[in-house]
């Protein structure tokens, strides 16, 4: 109640001051921020949403024709991107599934006091701040079949990983999984510091079986920030371009971005790319759209 | 009982430091790897079985800053003894350094760290300077339909960068601006901008109130009272948002491949192109990498404190 007092307070007596107004600052600090981003984000998607009802090719000098729905219409009936989709979504499963068990495991194997546990945490924190590109690019040289040291310290002998058609998608995931499962364990560690300690003092009282404890006390008290990593993950994960286009060139592992991005940077078919453009970026609106309904929710608590 | 129950605990307590040191281990493996791997001898990188202890060389580094070809036939001797060390240790690799006249060819390797450095600079600085006004604009005043703005600006960040990437290359091409420097730095303005909002109004709503009007009261002007009150208490908050800021700009691949291929080229899509055909040189790649992935590395440890925060834009504050 007093903040909005003094909101209010602070708008309605500028003129007495010298310099600007407060309206004038808030502007001033406010308008350019937003004005960049419809020119450099809005405006550019806007574009294509224009170019996305024609047959423009940027690679042609021919002038865009206007085509109506067809684009649209022959994309959605198209198996190939269809294929594309299946294949994202089964790359999203594994990956973030994957993730979120390897980061939640670690983070109660973490969720302890011992020597140097800041030091090991960062440590793990590593992988997920490093360029996807330059990460995918060296575990080419780890999941390499004649001399990488998986196939050595696995004794898989010379197993294809990147190369065959059935495997490179699981590679690609499991090098996803390296990188975002610290990302999962640093959400779960907050989490899990946050579950009071005489929970668990009270069921040690009442002889709960560890299990017991985990199941109707961590897990729950853990459920919503986990549940935030995974939205994250997810949306993330289904925009994954970088590192599958780095570490494999198999028809198995073309996600929809490298779609998208073939489409429209080698074949130059613009005018079809950008109505592709749209259906991703619609799917992608709707898990923001969950992602940040639900990031309020938390907050408000 | 009691006894039996703590020592119990104590058991699981060990046996998960030892799984704790086993996961990171794993974990390591790869950094570990690459980075033992710029170190190497070419003649061991990619032995089998994996070669672990070796006498690490610089050499990988030298080949990774100069443009060279392979010789023909072994070096003349008298040539060889009058050559720096640096290029003796390519020469010892059957490789001679490229020059024009007395000058040593650079590689492309230099000049795309360069371009990184400046890009990513340069877009942290702008981004980070506009989101901290924004931020404190949104933390202070009231605006309608606050909400639906931050929803707005957060969700510019979500935008897939190749759905971006498809109008503005157009758009770049048609006023001159792909394969510029400028042109990156306005994209990752764009890219990192909502995430410097979202993070400096947190950072912003933490600084009370009250100090600024303390401020007002005594005859600041609300501006002075942002630069002389606000400003300083937000530091930490602005150089950890730099910082994250910094490295987006540095990691990001998918707008630099697309909009760069020579002059305003940064790392990302470079490092990978030296794989290239034919038997590629890993100690050179891994150096590359090693190189690449250190200041990011550094300012890991640097963050620590804020990683949580800056990977939920804010929204966990520990």
């Amino acid at each position: 109640m007093t903040s909005v007092a003094t909101k209010m307070d602070s708008l309605a007596r500028p003129a007495q001051r010298r310099g600007l107004s407060d309206l004038g600052i808030r502007n001033l600090f406010i308008i350019p921020t937003v004005l960049f981003l419809i020119v450099f984000n809005i405006f550019p998607l806007i574009y294509s949403l224009g170019y996305s009802f024609t047959d423009f090719s940027a690679s042609a000098n021919a002038p865009a024709n206007f085509v109506g729905l067809r684009n649209y219409r022959e994309l959605l009936g198209d198996e190939n991107i269809w294929a594309n989709f299946v294949i994202t979504a089964k790359y999203v499963i594994i990956s973030v599934s994957g993730q979120m068990i390897v980061g939640f495991g670690l983070a109660l194997l973490l969720n302890r006091t011992f020597p140097m546990k800041g030091l090991v945490t960062t440590l793990l924190l590593l992988p997920m701040m490093m360029s996807a590109a330059v990460v995918g690019l060296f575990w080419k040289l780890l999941y390499d079949p004649s001399w990488g040291i998986i196939n050595y310290a696995l004794g898989l002998g010379d197993f294809a990983w990147l190369s065959n058609p059935d495997a490179a998608l699981f590679a690609i995931a499991i090098t996803d999984i390296w990188m975002w499962a610290p990302f999962v364990m640093l959400l779960s560690l907050a989490g899990l510091s946050a579950v009071p300690k005489y929970l668990y003092e009270a069921a040690a009282i009442d002889r709960a079986g560890t299990w017991y404890t985990f199941r109707r006390i961590t897990l729950p008290l853990v459920a919503p920030i986990l549940l935030i990593a995974l939205i994250f993950r997810t949306m993330e994960a289904f925009k994954t371009f970088d590192i599958a286009y780095i570490m494999s060139t198999q028809p198995t592992t073309e996600v929809i971005a490298i779609r998208l991005y073939k489409q429209a940077f080698q074949q130059w078919d613009t005018g079809k790319s950008c109505a592709l453009a749209y259906i991703v970026l619609i799917m992608v609106l709707a898990i923001t759209n969950i992602y940040v309904k639900y990031l309020n929710k938390v907050k408000e608590r | 009982m009691a006894a039996v129950k703590s020592s119990g605990r104590a058991a699981v307590n060990r046996l998960a430091v030892v799984g704790v040191i086993i996961a990171t281990l794993i974990f390591l493996a790869p950094i570990y790897w690459i980075a033992s791997t710029a170190f190497k001898p070419r003649a061991l990188a990619t032995t089998v079985p994996p070669t672990v202890l070796f006498q690490p060389e610089i050499t990988s580094f030298i080949k990774l800053f100069v443009k060279r070809v392979q010789m023909n036939k072994a070096v003349d001797p008298a040539t060889y003894a009058a050559a720096p060390w640096w290029e003796q240790r390519i020469m010892d690799n059957g490789e001679r350094v490229l020059r024009t006249g007395d000058n040593v060819q650079l590689s492309g390797y230099p000049s795309r760290f360069m371009n990184s450095l400046i890009i990513a600079i340069t877009s942290t600085v702008l981004a980070v300077g506009m989101g901290t006004f924004t931020a404190y604009g949104f933390s202070r005043f009231r605006v309608k339909g606050e909400a639906d703005l931050l929803f707005f600006i957060l969700s510019t960040r979500m935008l897939p960068p190749i759905v971006v990437a498809i109008p503005m290359f157009l758009m770049y091409r048609a006023v001159g601006l792909t394969d510029t420097h400028i042109g990156l730095i306005i994209l990752y303005i764009a890219f990192n901008l909502s995430f410097s909002v979202w993070l400096m109004k947190g950072f912003m709503d933490e600084i009370p109130k009250e100090y600024e009007e303390a401020a007002l009261v005594d005859g600041y002007t609300r501006m002075q009272a942002f630069f002389k009150i606000v400003l300083p208490e937000a530091a930490t908050g602005i150089a950890a948002t730099a910082v994250f800021c910094f490295i987006t700009a540095w990691n990001e691949y998918a707008f630099a491949l697309i909009m760069t291929n020579r002059r305003a080229q940064t790392a990302p899509p470079f490092i990978p192109s030296q794989l290239g055909s034919g038997l590629p040189d890993w100690t050179v790649i891994a150096a590359g990498t090693f190189l690449f992935l250190l200041p990011v590395a550094i300012f890991t440890f640097a963050l620590r404190g804020h990683l949580l925060r800056g990977v939920t834009f804010g929204a966990i504050r520990k």
